[in-house]
């Protein structure tokens, strides 16, 4: 009994000596933190014990929320925050927060961190959010499925195309989740407004379905619900490493994007917000993404001297990420149209897309060898008519034309002419024709062969 | 007159507090979010040019075409399942009765996010029935594809409303009507089509009507079908997509309401100018008799066939939740309780808030759905109808809608005292759930008043009796089974709601079980722990349910012991 008090009370007094051994701005530290983050638990837990163990005595609480509703609660609740950060993907919702006049800005004292990752700055120009970690795009496949359905891997995005994948392949809508905006505007960027929506198109016309949720794609890969998806990094890793069995490429038009962080403004805690941006910044914070849970690129490229064999480096592989100079301010301006004409095109007309491409499949099967100038014709008009596009790139730039899908309009006295809705419905009628028009010449085709 | 007016005094006060409460926690929280509607986008000026659009749409005509072709099939489907289970258990001697009863309550506790999971790695086209069809006949069946899916998870999910309601209806006909009949002379068929069936019809109408709204409304499940096309998804993907604020996802919104209250309408004119009271309250319900030997086999057969299809989400779910990798393959690579201790050394907050939010709110759900019953039913209180369709009006919101409603009425409201906005007080997750959950309650403890005959309360009266006294001695007693009804699903249903809470939530400490396996099911590696936690909800509630199930059957008996034997004897002089 006696040793044990006596074992409390050295503990005790050791404990009391290292308290007050701590650097002063440790100390300084409010005793809480309040993060609104996107990220599944095996992120934010195994982050949050890391900087809990560096920080003793600062509480974390993760605020689990999708990116989207993240953005609503801090708007809603702005005039009343309790909030310290915002912790997510994609750059776009920082884009929203910041033009609301919700974040703060801040400074980072820690050394070492590049400008860019492939073609993209890390941190905001206006210092108002900092990149933690890379994210690229790719395709991740479950292994069992391919080989069952004696499928090959495609190195490319135009691979998916391929009848071969009909029905096989999954992908989340860009208005559904901010990485996958990512995806496809990457596309366009890369191949030009025109042929990038063709090939979306094409691709999309093997999509066995277009999921809510960006992590609906993993989910339906790591299930085998489909064989490929079209998804951010670190779902691929992250479910290869949970055991599932899967696997992941980059192929070469893919962008490299920084995931965020960024201090709410009037933080009820701005320095235990600020000690969490350097640890998350810090070799040790770094080297904590590369938990197989995790799996992120760090933005630190020392950090990937530590990463296991085969672990990709945007900093050593130039081919990763730099084929598409990614224009962030391209993307933002036409993101909420994007968006509508995918929806409109694929997401809510996937039955029609399905049937058009599939007719034309068919009839370039039996195509096959033979030579009819008149079918071949056909064939390429069926082609046409489904990656016709109701607006051309000039006019999805257009300012006052993105009004119409603006949100809020800064001013009260901005002209907007035209609904949304008037509008998507003049799309739809004309993508629906077309589609239906395409199904029956690629049909009349297979018909003449 | 007078006397009439002073009886009226009390009734009001309730019914003016009631809609008080309803006012400020309903409906202005909703018109916060849904004047978005009718507004012009352009220029914020009144206006109706939004439905204009909604009806020139042909995806949203699509959608509305859908979402009732689902619903009503739904209705079919659910009732499939549930007539016969309804009809074995309260009409035969049947060994595990309440077994049964109870089982047949479960699929309504069916977490968000994992059922759907549980269902496609059964059922799915790649799902463990077709992976063995293919591999043994090759063919598949296409139980999920497209609609299909939608209407045979949502049937398997809700049909318990329609069971709980026609057990408690059948258990509340009056023995003296069947033996009437069977004195008369009836045979057994047309004593069920002529006598048994009209008068358990509120039950089935009251189930059937929150199923086909319930389904009409439903969100998660056509999303996480990934099908697009219905209307709910439609208001939900416009409302919550990140840059636009497209007032369609509102004006869905407000056309989903008016067509619930349009559907509940129709089912209350169904019901018109018919009496369903009887007078007397048989014992148990309806006589029950023994099945010959080759009668009993054959429902057992069907028993257990349904159960086996309802169940199956939950067969699938505790699979998943032992089971390590499970990847385009009939069962699980291997097997482990690791899972389990994951969630039960992390996870326990979830649990005692899940019982403390969900028992409160159901709690609240059954005192206003007996009030307003009784106030809507019993009372000539101008306006009362108003009272019904509002509370039932909340069926009709979607929960992202009141979320969002709440943050923006009550987050600059500080709680005294807490120095905390009502916004995120864990006292609005309570109250977000109980409007939520009202209507089940009501619609439950409305079928109970209509069986109860307003004859019996006269009687009371005459004999002295206050009208509170006759409330609590003659009516609430014998509504009792419906109130039960009413808490039991006001009560598994809030514990697995998602829609509203995760707008709530404020802090992790405060978060419910739907909640964490929300978060759970957002990983990779988060699966079978989101699982694991999926079937200890389930088991809680199950629990739960048995033994309220156990309460009133025992309730029954104390009741009425010379009742439930005088029956015997006829039974057996006949």
């Amino acid at each position: 009994m006696k040793r044990k008090d006596f074992l409390r009370a050295v503990s005790g007094a050791l404990a009391a000596l290292a308290v007050s051994a701590l650097p002063a701005f440790a100390a300084d530290l409010e005793g809480k933190l309040v993060i609104v983050t996107s990220y599944p638990p095996d992120t934010t837990v195994t982050v949050k014990k890391a900087f809990e163990a560096a920080h003793p005595g600062v509480e974390v609480e993760m605020l689990k929320k999708k990116t989207t509703a993240g953005i609503k609660f801090l708007q809603e609740t702005a005039t009343n925050n309790k909030a310290d950060m915002f912790w997510a993907s994609a750059p776009d919702a920082f884009e929203v927060l910041k033009g609301d006049g919700l974040l703060a800005k801040y400074d980072v004292k820690v050394q070492g961190i590049p400008e860019k990752v492939g073609a993209f700055p890390i941190n905001d120009p206006d210092g108002y959010y900092k990149g933690f970690a890379a994210s690229g795009y790719g395709i991740m496949w479950n292994t069992r499925y391919l080989k069952a359905k004696k499928l090959p891997v495609p190195k490319t995005w135009a691979e998916l195309a391929d009848p071969v994948y009909f029905g096989h392949v999954g992908m989340s809508a860009p208005s559904r989740s901010g990485t996958t905006h990512l995806t496809v505007e990457t596309i366009l960027q890369g191949m030009g407004w025109e042929k990038g929506w063709a090939l979306m198109k094409a691709m999309s016309g093997n999509f066995k379905t277009v999921t809510e949720r960006s992590f609906g794609v993993p989910d339906g890969v790591n299930s085998g619900q489909f064989g490929l998806g079209i998804v951010i990094d670190f779902f691929g890793l992250s479910s290869q490493a949970s055991g599932f069995p899967v696997d992941f490429l980059y192929p070469p038009i893919t962008t490299l994007v920084p995931a965020n962080i960024a201090i709410v403004k009037n933080a009820p805690h701005p320095k235990a917000a600020a000690a969490f941006i350097e640890f998350l910044l810090s070799p040790e914070g770094q080297a904590v993404l590369l938990d197989p849970k995790i799996r992120r690129l760090p933005v630190n490229p020392a950090t990937y001297a530590k990463a296991p064999a085969g672990f990709p480096n945007p900093f050593k592989d130039p081919s990763l990420g730099s084929a598409v100079k990614f224009d962030l301010d391209l993307s933002k301006s036409r993101y909420n149209v994007v968006n509508s004409l995918f929806d409109v095109m694929v997401t809510y007309r996937l039955d029609d897309l399905q049937n058009a491409v599939k007719a034309i499949h068919d009839a370039k099967a039996k195509a096959q060898g033979k030579s009819n100038a008149d079918a071949d014709k056909l064939i390429a008009e069926a082609e046409a008519l489904v990656a016709k596009m109701p607006i051309t790139e000039a006019e999805a730039g257009k300012k006052e034309f993105n009004a119409i899908f603006k949100k809020k309009r800064k001013k009260a006295d901005t002209k907007v002419t035209g609904r949304q809705a008037e509008v998507e419905q003049q799309w739809d009628e004309e993508v629906k024709a077309n589609y239906a028009k395409a199904k029956e010449l690629a049909e009349k085709a297979a018909s003449m062969l | 007159m007078t006397t009439v007016s002073r009886s009226l005094w009390g009734p009001g006060a309730v019914a003016l507090s009631l809609a008080l409460f309803l006012i400020v926690f309903l409906v202005i929280p909703v018109a916060k979010v849904i004047y978005v509607a009718f507004q012009d986008p352009n220029t914020g000026a009144l206006t109706l040019i939004n439905f204009v659009d909604f009806f020139n749409t042909s995806l949203f005509q699509e959608s509305f075409f859908n979402s009732f072709y689902v619903a009503s099939m739904s209705v079919v489907l659910a009732s499939v399942f549930a007539l016969p289970l309804a009809y074995f258990t309260t009409r035969f001697n049947f060994g595990g009765s309440i077994l049964i009863q109870t089982l047949g309550v479960i699929p309504l506790i069916m977490p968000p996010f994992v059922g759907a999971v549980a269902m496609v790695l059964l059922f799915g086209q790649n799902g463990s029935i077709n992976l063995l069809l293919d591999e043994y006949f090759g063919f598949t069946i296409p139980f999920m594809e497209g609609l299909n899916g939608v209407i045979f998870v949502e049937s398997v999910h809700y049909f318990p409303f329609i069971l709980i309601n026609l057990s408690a209806a059948l258990n509340n006909i009056d023995r003296s009507m069947e033996e009437a009949a069977q004195n008369l002379g009836a045979s057994r068929g047309r004593l069920f089509r002529r006598i048994v069936f009209p008068l358990a019809m509120p039950g089935y109408v009251a189930g059937a009507s929150l199923v086909f709204l319930k389904v009409f409304d439903d969100l998660g499940t056509p999303l996480l079908l990934n099908i697009n096309n219905m209307l709910a998804p439609q208001a939900y993907l416009r409302i919550s997509s990140i840059g636009i604020n497209d007032p369609m996802g509102y004006v869905i919104s407000v056309i989903l309401v008016m067509f619930s209250l349009l559907a509940l309408w129709t089912s209350f004119l169904a019901l018109r100018g018919k009496d369903y009271a009887t007078v007397q309250k048989g014992g148990g319900g309806l006589m029950k008799r023994d099945l010959a030997g080759w009668e009993k086999a054959g429902c057992y057969a069907v028993v257990i066939l349904i159960l086996l299809l309802v169940l199956s989400p939950h067969i699938a779910l505790t699979l998943l939740s032992f089971g390590t990798v499970w990847s385009f393959s009939p069962l699980p690579d291997a097997y482990t309780a690791q899972h389990y201790v994951d969630v039960v050394s992390t996870s326990s907050t979830y649990i005692t808030n899940t019982l403390l939010y969900a028992g409160l709110a159901a709690g609240i759900d059954v005192v206003f759905g007996t009030a307003i019953a009784y106030v809507v039913w019993r009372t000539g209180l101008p306006g009362r109808k108003l009272l019904d369709y509002m509370a039932m009006g909340a069926v009709a919101i979607p929960g992202v809608v009141l979320g969002i409603g709440y943050l923006r009425t009550f987050y600059q409201f500080d709680v005294p005292f807490i120095d905390k906005p009502l916004a995120s007080w864990w006292v609005i997750i309570v109250i977000a759930l109980a409007i939520r959950r009202l209507p089940y309650a009501l619609r439950a403890c409305v079928a109970a008043l209509q069986q109860v005959s307003v004859m019996l309360e006269e009687a009371a009266e005459n004999l002295g009796a206050t009208k509170s006294r006759t409330v609590r001695r003659i009516v609430v007693p014998l509504m009792m089974g419906g109130i039960v009804a009413g808490f039991v699903t006001s009560f598994a249903t809030a514990a697995v709601e998602l829609s509203a809470t995760i707008m709530l939530v404020s802090q992790e400490s405060d978060a419910p079980l739907a909640y964490g396996i929300y978060e759970f099911m957002q990983s990779a590696s988060g699966r079978g722990p989101g699982a694991a936690l999926g079937i200890i909800a389930v088991l809680i509630i199950g629990i739960a349910t048995y033994l309220s199930h156990r309460v009133i059957n025992k309730k029954e008996t104390e009741r009425a012991p010379q009742q439930a034997a005088a029956p015997e004897e006829k039974v057996q002089g006949a």
